[in-house]
């Protein structure tokens, strides 16, 4: 498998803040590959080091074998879809997306005709001679996303592509993309603060945090397995349990996760079957949520543990005591301390 | 109740009645003290002279504007016009990358330089920069002592040699006229300028670049066009201003009229109010053909 992307102890320093710290990452070939953090964490200027338009203080990098220290961006085969879609308002939506072929010279009649063809891929074929301005945010999305492919990137980056759309869009486009992403065969590096976007589009996900890369792995790696109290928390926000509890549990004194959704909920002082492991608990609060209920509980030992059970196992209210049981398995060690 | 209050709430209740006492004092001004003194002015261009009282003949007549095409008054058009375009071009080309510098790359205490810098010549008063400007570019001024410094008096005397634009000194002769006309107006173009390259996010630049677009092809066909706007605003203003002027031609240059002086002096001295009427229809003729054209070229399409 060729490597598509490849950073080699990659710093990228803006005066004293460091915003990419030593990061080294190899991104394959055809690969849907999310960079997930919260903001500040670094992950979109690792993405404009990959698109040139910043150049990294100290490291080495490659894209596709070739060296790309002091290469510009026009002179990179790799295509952005900006935040804020960076349409130009003066240009028609065909001209937008023949933008790329028209730089590099190609005749009217051929670059317009591409333009339209990758316009219909996005399913704007009629909307050609309209301006951004007369486009919803979800078409001028896929606009972005035509005009970044027309060019036929070896590595499409996506800077937070659905940020701006509503929840329902976002979702179909979600769909959209990755469909696309397996039509194509381009890599897709994808930047995202949306854990549930990233785990559900990506093959790979590098969690982020201040400026380094904390977790690489699959989805189900990064959410079953988080090796950091900062991977349990910010994927899936998981209940990180003390080493004193995990080994109260049954556990090994150590930092544990353990997901809210494979927590079984029994009344109080009723023993679990055996092979579980179990804590009695008070419910602090409960929040209603349709299919499922979330519940805050503290044990007696001041742990709190957010369970999430199914509704329809009955409504729960704030000072029940209950036991919670969950599978050994369920509770993952964590290698990592921070 | 008090009186304020009940105002205020009859206001509320009507909010048509406060758009009227909104806009009726400010319309009163524009529509009977501006416009109406105005196409009243201008209305007089209809009109003729009686060659020998020298009364107004009010009789609805051409016969003026085709005075326009007399030699003598044509020649003032034409060069005023040359004037205005040169100086509009020349203020694009030298307030551009300032206007860019500033909005692309100054901050905090650099933007205020910037505005400091762009606005300071503005607190003075006009004609003490042209007086000022006059021993800059006499014969015995600043510029040929500098000149003469440099051994470059034979540059400035070739650049006086040219005909027409040349004269006897820079502040007699239409080379001259020109630099105060740019120094003058320049803030009027710097300032629309910098407004409108301030609205064009980085990200713009960043995806044509991205896209493939040396920074040539990035400023021709993102940039620029997305400047243009504030680029024809600031040039209405260097533009009217230039062909409007009746100071600087009369203080810095050889005396030729431009089109300001004719109005001034026909309105004035000679008592020629149509004559005065026809030629300000001129700047406004010339700068209504001049949007129109921008118009259609896309200039505005980015607003």
């Amino acid at each position: 498998m060729t490597t598509a992307v490849s950073f080699q102890k990659i710093s990228r320093y803006f005066g004293p803040v460091r915003a990419v710290d030593d990061v080294t990452l190899d991104i394959a070939e055809g690969e849907f590959f999310a960079m997930l953090g919260p903001s500040g964490s670094g992950k979109t200027t690792c993405l404009r080091l990959i698109a040139g338009f910043e150049q990294p203080t100290s490291g080495h990098m490659e894209i596709f074998g070739v060296t790309s220290e002091g290469v510009p961006p026009y002179q990179r085969n790799v295509n952005t879809v900006f935040q804020d879609y960076a349409l130009f308002p003066h240009m028609t939506v065909l001209d937008n997306v023949a933008y790329g072929l028209m730089v590099k010279g190609i005749d009217k009649p051929t670059r317009h005709r591409k333009a339209l063809e990758t316009l219909t891929l996005v399913a704007l074929g009629s909307f050609g001679s309209r301006r951004p301005s007369q486009l919803s945010g979800g078409q001028r999305q896929r606009v972005a996303l035509a005009r970044a492919l027309v060019n036929e990137p070896k590595v499409l980056l996506l800077d937070e592509p659905l940020g701006a759309l509503d929840l329902k869009l976002r979702e179909q486009m979600q769909v959209e993309l990755k469909a696309l992403q397996r039509n194509l065969g381009i890599t897709f590096v994808f930047v995202t603060h949306d854990q549930g976007e990233a785990l559900s589009m990506a093959d790979r996900v590098a969690i982020f945090n201040d400026g380094k890369i904390v977790q690489v792995g699959s989805p189900e790696d990064i959410y079953e397995r988080p090796n950091t109290k900062f991977v349990a928390d910010f994927v899936g926000s998981s209940n990180v349990l003390s080493p004193a509890f995990s080994k109260s549990a049954g556990g090994p004194e150590k930092w544990a996760s353990l997901r809210p959704e494979k927590i079984g909920i029994l009344p109080a002082k009723v023993k679990p079957s055996p092979g579980q492991q179990s804590a009695s608990a008070k419910i602090v609060a409960a929040h209603y949520q349709g299919s499922i209920s979330r519940l805050n509980t503290r044990t007696a030992g001041g742990e709190t543990i957010n369970v999430s059970v199914p509704s329809s196992l009955g409504r729960f209210a704030e000072g029940d005591e209950v036991m919670l049981h969950w599978p050994k398995e369920a509770l993952h060690v964590m290698a990592g301390e921070a | 109740m008090s009186l304020a209050r009940s105002i205020s709430n009859s206001l509320f209740k009507h909010p048509n009645g406060f758009l009227v006492l909104l806009l009726a004092p400010p319309l009163l001004w524009l529509g009977v003290a501006y416009l109406g003194s105005l196409s009243v002015f201008l209305f007089h261009a209809f009109f003729s002279i009686d060659e020998f009282s020298g009364f107004i003949r009010y009789e609805l007549t051409l016969s003026t504007f085709a005075e326009l095409f007399r030699l003598s008054n044509f020649d003032v058009i034409v060069r005023s016009l040359v004037m205005a375009t040169a100086v509009t071009l020349a203020s694009v080309v030298i307030a551009f990358p300032f206007a860019y510098f500033a909005a692309r790359y100054a901050r905090g205490k650099w933007k205020a330089l910037f505005y400091i810098l762009v606005m300071l010549p503005l607190w003075s008063s006009y004609l003490v920069k042209v007086y000022a400007w006059k021993l800059i570019l006499a014969k015995e001024g600043i510029i040929s002592w500098l000149a003469g410094e440099l051994h470059l008096t034979w540059a400035l005397d070739a650049l006086l040699a040219i005909p027409v634009i040349g004269g006897p000194s820079l502040s007699i002769s239409f080379l001259g006229t020109f630099v105060v006309f740019v120094y003058v107006w320049l803030p009027f173009m710097i300032l629309p300028t910098q407004a409108a390259l301030e609205r064009v996010p980085v990200s713009f630049i960043d995806a044509s670049s991205d896209l493939g677009g040396t920074p040539a092809q990035t400023f021709r066909h993102v940039i620029f066009p997305l400047a243009l706007p504030g680029i024809i605003a600031g040039s209405i203003f260097t533009f009217s201003l230039t062909l409007g002027d009746y100071i600087i031609p009369q203080i810095i240059g050889n005396s030729s009229y431009f089109l300001g002086q004719a109005v001034y002096s026909l309105q004035g001295t000679a008592g020629n109010i149509p004559l005065a009427a026809a030629f300000t229809v001129v700047p406004i003729v010339i700068m209504g053909i001049y949007l129109a054209i921008a118009k259609r070229m896309g200039a505005f399409d980015a607003l």
